[in-house]
Formats: structure tokens, sequence, C-alpha cells
């Protein structure tokens, strides 16, 4: 099963404003892309990040609030925060 | 607004944004809602625990079952977090706390050093309280903004993925052996984390299993193995298919589990505050407990809260009292119990690798009937054994294993 299609089947409360931003593309592009291949494009779990060759790309809808880019950026370059109150994802069975 | 407590919830009802594996334990349940079986949406009683150790194509597996015995509370039960924490909130509401539900805290307000109330998201969201009891889980941004903790590091944090894989319920019964309404869970180390420190489960809910695995972010981070990779392949291993076949995936989930134990726990009181829970790193990996502590926790910050009324002082050395009760119970006394574990098992991801498969290559060489003697099969086992790890490495192993689990 691909993600696309995981992902397909979870419900949220889209928010139009992102709960994500990256502080700094040059780190994305280089020190993150020589030194550690851009881990968000891999350990992110509804695949919100991607490189399209110059900049992190964020689809913030996708997000599943784990958390983990907060850690798992290594250069502490995401600006995650919590979605607004009644946004977000919304579990079914959980 | 006067309450004897508000309960502030960011998700639009109760449980939205919650996952867990989800093994929850009755008499630490009991102790905050009496009866709770009478009324809590239980998936089923556990009564067969059973531990894997894979390879890629084999498993060693340890177990206990017990008959389904009428004592209640129930020792352990399968749970859906979203239907279980509507109940959970309800029965809060039921004891006269205020759920203000759809509304995130932002930041604690600090006046004079003391925390004094939070500020939410919400226009005029500001709220001032004797006490703020800080429990909003893994990776808490309370307990940052509240100056309590040092940021946490990617090996302090697992990330785990699960599904809810729907199947009926006779046929979750004949596959695990269980009788009507019992259930089975399994931990699974070895193989199916691929190098990673981490582990797989597999749960059975009445209609469904929950089937998750994870590992610490660090280790996402370095092998680059995406989670849900992980999940397709530890659903493929040989003996996990087939208790999962035609099962419809109903749901892909993902949420972090503290690792930090000891280490990493922020301090849990100060002036007009309390910390409990996930926020507090209240997490016993080895045994699969989360919920419990946070739930004894929560209990032992409302008899806190109850104390420092009475005596109108909120102080943190009157909320000192929390930290008490804990070193009195199971709480802390387990968390220091293991603190070591969290570095055994990130420094040495290959001890959960090797030892499934020399132990399952000793039990294979024992059982395969091929005319050799036993006392043959021991030297070989012996042999290879040694060829994998010198003896010294071995008895380091046990060692260190030993320290970090007596
Ligand atoms: C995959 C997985 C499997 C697990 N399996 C088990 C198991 O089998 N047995 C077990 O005992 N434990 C298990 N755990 C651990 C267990 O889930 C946790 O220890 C437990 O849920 C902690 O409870 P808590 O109340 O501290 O935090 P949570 O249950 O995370 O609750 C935090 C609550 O706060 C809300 N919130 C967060 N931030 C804010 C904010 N700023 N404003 C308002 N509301 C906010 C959240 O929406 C949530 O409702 C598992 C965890 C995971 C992720
Ligand atoms: S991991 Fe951080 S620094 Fe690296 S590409 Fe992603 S956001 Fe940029
Ligand atoms: S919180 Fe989790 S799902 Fe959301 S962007 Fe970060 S890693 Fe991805």
């Amino acid at each position: 099963m691909k993600i696309e299609e995981k992902l397909y089947l979870l419900r949220w409360k889209h928010d139009k404003r992102s709960h994500i931003a990256i502080k700094d593309q040059r780190v994305c592009l280089e020190t993150c892309g020589t030194k550690w291949k851009r881990p968000c494009t891999t350990f992110c779990p509804a695949s919100v990040y991607a490189w399209d060759g110059e900049k992190t790309v964020v689809s913030h809808d996708n997000c599943v609030e784990c958390t983990s880019c907060l850690l798992g950026c290594p250069y502490r370059n995401i600006d995650w925060k919590l979605p607004r109150g009644g946004f977000g994802i919304e579990w079914q069975h959980g | 607004m006067s309450a004897p407590a508000l309960l502030f919830e960011r998700g639009e009802r109760p449980g939205v944004k919650n996952v867990m594996g989800g093994v929850m334990y009755g008499r630490m349940l009991a102790d905050v809602v009496p009866e709770f079986w009478k009324t809590a949406p239980m998936e089923r009683v556990v009564t067969d625990e059973r531990l894997w150790l894979t390879t890629a194509d084999s498993v060693v597996t340890a177990g206990h079952k017990h008959l389904p015995h009428s004592v209640e509370p129930p020792n352990a039960f399968t749970v859906l977090r979203v239907p279980f924490d509507g109940w959970f909130a309800a029965q809060a509401e039921a004891a006269g706390a205020l759920l203000i539900p759809g509304t995130t805290v932002e930041d604690v307000i600090r006046e004079g050093g003391r925390v004094v109330g939070v500020r939410t998201g919400r226009e005029e969201g500001e709220l001032r309280a004797p006490l703020v009891v800080i429990a909003d889980g893994a990776n808490s941004f309370l307990v940052q903004k509240a100056g309590l903790g040092r940021p946490l590091e990617p090996n302090e944090m697992a990330l785990v993925v699960k599904e809810i894989i729907a199947l009926p319920g006779a046929a979750i019964e004949d596959r695990f052996t269980l009788d009507p309404g019992m259930g089975a869970t399994i931990e699974v180390y070895g193989a199916v984390t691929r190098g990673m420190a981490g582990y797989g489960f597999i749960y059975t809910n009445r209609e469904s299993l929950s089937v998750g695995i994870g590992a610490l972010i660090s280790q996402f981070m370095e092998t680059r193995i995406t989670p849900w990779d992980l999940l397709e392949g530890f659903k493929a291993h040989p003996m996990v298919a087939p208790l999962l076949r035609g099962g419809v995936v109903r749901e892909y989930l993902a949420h972090a589990i503290p690792e930090g134990g000891l280490r990493a726990m922020p301090r849990l009181f100060d002036d007009g505050v309390l910390v409990v829970g996930d926020a507090a790193m209240m997490v016993n990996n080895l045994h699969r407990e989360g919920s419990n502590m946070a739930m004894a926790a929560g209990r032992m910050a409302g008899e806190t809260a109850i104390q420092a009324k009475r005596a109108g002082d909120w102080s943190a050395r009157s909320l000192s009292r929390y930290r008490e009760l804990l070193e009195a119970s199971f709480v802390l006394q387990d968390l220091r119990k293991y603190q070591r574990l969290p570095d055994l098992v990130e420094g040495r991801p290959d001890l959960l690798h090797l030892y499934p498969e020399l132990l399952s290559e000793a039990i294979h060489e024992m059982l395969t009937v091929d005319g050799a003697g036993k006392r043959e099969k021991q030297r070989r086992i012996l042999r290879r054994l040694l060829a994998r790890r010198p003896w010294w490495r071995l008895l380091r192993d046990a060692y260190e294993g030993w320290r970090a689990m007596r």
C-alpha cells in the first residue's frame, strides 16, 4: 500500500494558514543537502516535505501532527506549531 | 469563569488527536474511575501476551496465557483512543470538570516567576488559575514554554506508525485462539525493525487489529527508511502476514512516544504548575506502559491540588508533595529502575537483531533431526555463537543487559 493510499483514508479539518514553515531554505539547499541528505523528506510519516531541486516544499495539509519534525530536522530548521484549536488531523479510531 | 477544573483540549472532541497501541491497565483506571468496566468502551480483555523475536524468515516465541476470569477490574484490555477518550473526558465532566474542546493552549502566563494561568489561541483567551497541570503529551510545547525542561534530542523520542486493520471478530478469535471477547498482544522484536532500535506490535480489538511499528527518530534520520515502508515490511513479514490476511486497512496513524526516560524528564513541579504523563516522559517502554503512568500521575496531581487548596498554598514547596507521591509509587520507581535502558538500546541496536538470530539458529539446530547427536549439535551452536561474537563480548552484553534491567 502506497503512502498516498494510506493518507487517502484520513480526515482533516484543513486550515488555510499553514502551521509549518521552513526557517531558512539555504540550510536545506547547502548544509543539510550535503551532510544529511534532507531527512525530513524520509522520516515524516505523512510525506509532508519534498525537495523540488531548489527548496523544501511543505504540504502542510497532509500533516498528521506526530511532532517528529521538531526533533528530526538536524538543524532545527522547521518552525512547526500546533494547528489552531479544532483544525488539523481528526483520527477516526486512534 | 469559576469551575473546580477546566480541561482544555485542542481537538474538536477529546480523542481525535490521540493514538496508542493500545493496551490500557485496569488498576490505574479504576483508581480514577471506579467500576469503569461497566461503561468504558473496551475492545478486548487481554488474556494472552506474546513476545516474538524475529529473523527475516523465522520467529522464536514466548508468551503467557491465562483463562478469562471474572475478577474485576481486568488487568489489561485494548482500546481505541477516539471512543475511549470521549468516554474518559465525559467521566471528568461528570465529576465537575469543565471541558473546553477545540482550544489550543499556547503558553503559560508567568508573573513574578510563578505560573498564574494559560493563554489559549482564542480571542481574549487568557485564563488565570492557581494551578496549571501540564498534560499535553509527548514533545510537550508547554513544558518548554514554562521553562521546565531542556529541548529533547532525536534519540529521546520514537516515532510509531500503525494501522487499524478490520477483520471479523470470529476470524480474530480463530487466528489468535481466543475465547469470545478476549484479546491477545504480540510485541515483535528483531529483524522487523531493519536494524533500527525499535519494535513492532499486533494487538487485537473487537473487530480489528492494531498493527504498528516504530523506532527512535534519530534512527529514522540515519537509515532514511520511511515509516510507511517499515510498516509495509512488517505487515509482509512471513510470520505476520497470515495473521492479517484478508484484513482491510481502515486508518493509518502516526504518533510520538517518549523514550528519554529519567534523564530527559523535566522538572515536575514549580510555583503554580505540575507536569504529568508523556509531557513528563513517564513511559516505561520495556513494558509498554505509558497510559497507566499518565493516569496514576494525573491522580496524584489531583490529590496534590486538593491538599494545596486546603492549605491555600500553591507554591513549589507545597506542590512538591506531587513528587513525593510519585517517588513512593511505581511511576518513578520503575523509571529509575530502567534509566540505563535508553543508552543500551540506542548505543547497541545490533543487540536487538543478533540475539534473535542466534537464538533462532540454536533452536532450529536442536529441532532439525539430521542424524547428528545432541552433544554435537550443542558444539555446532557454540561454534556458531563464538564466530559471531567473541566470548568476552557475549559476557559484556550479558552484563550490560543485566545492569539495564535489574
Ligand atoms: C503507537 C503508540 C502505542 C502505545 N501503546 C501503549 C500501550 O499499549 N500501553 C500504554 O500504556 N501506553 C501506550 N502508549 C503510550 C500512551 O499512549 C501514552 O503514554 C499516554 O497516552 C500518555 O497520556 P497523556 O495524557 O500524558 O498524553 P496524551 O494521551 O497524548 O494526551 C495529551 C492530550 O493533550 C491534548 N493537547 C496537546 N497539546 C495541547 C495544547 N497545547 N492545548 C490543548 N490540548 C492539547 C492532546 O490533543 C491530547 O488529547 C503508546 C503510544 C503510542 C504513540
Ligand atoms: S531536514 Fe531540515 S534542514 Fe534538512 S532539508 Fe529538511 S527542513 Fe531543511
Ligand atoms: S508533525 Fe509529523 S506528520 Fe506533521 S510534518 Fe512533522 S513529521 Fe510530518
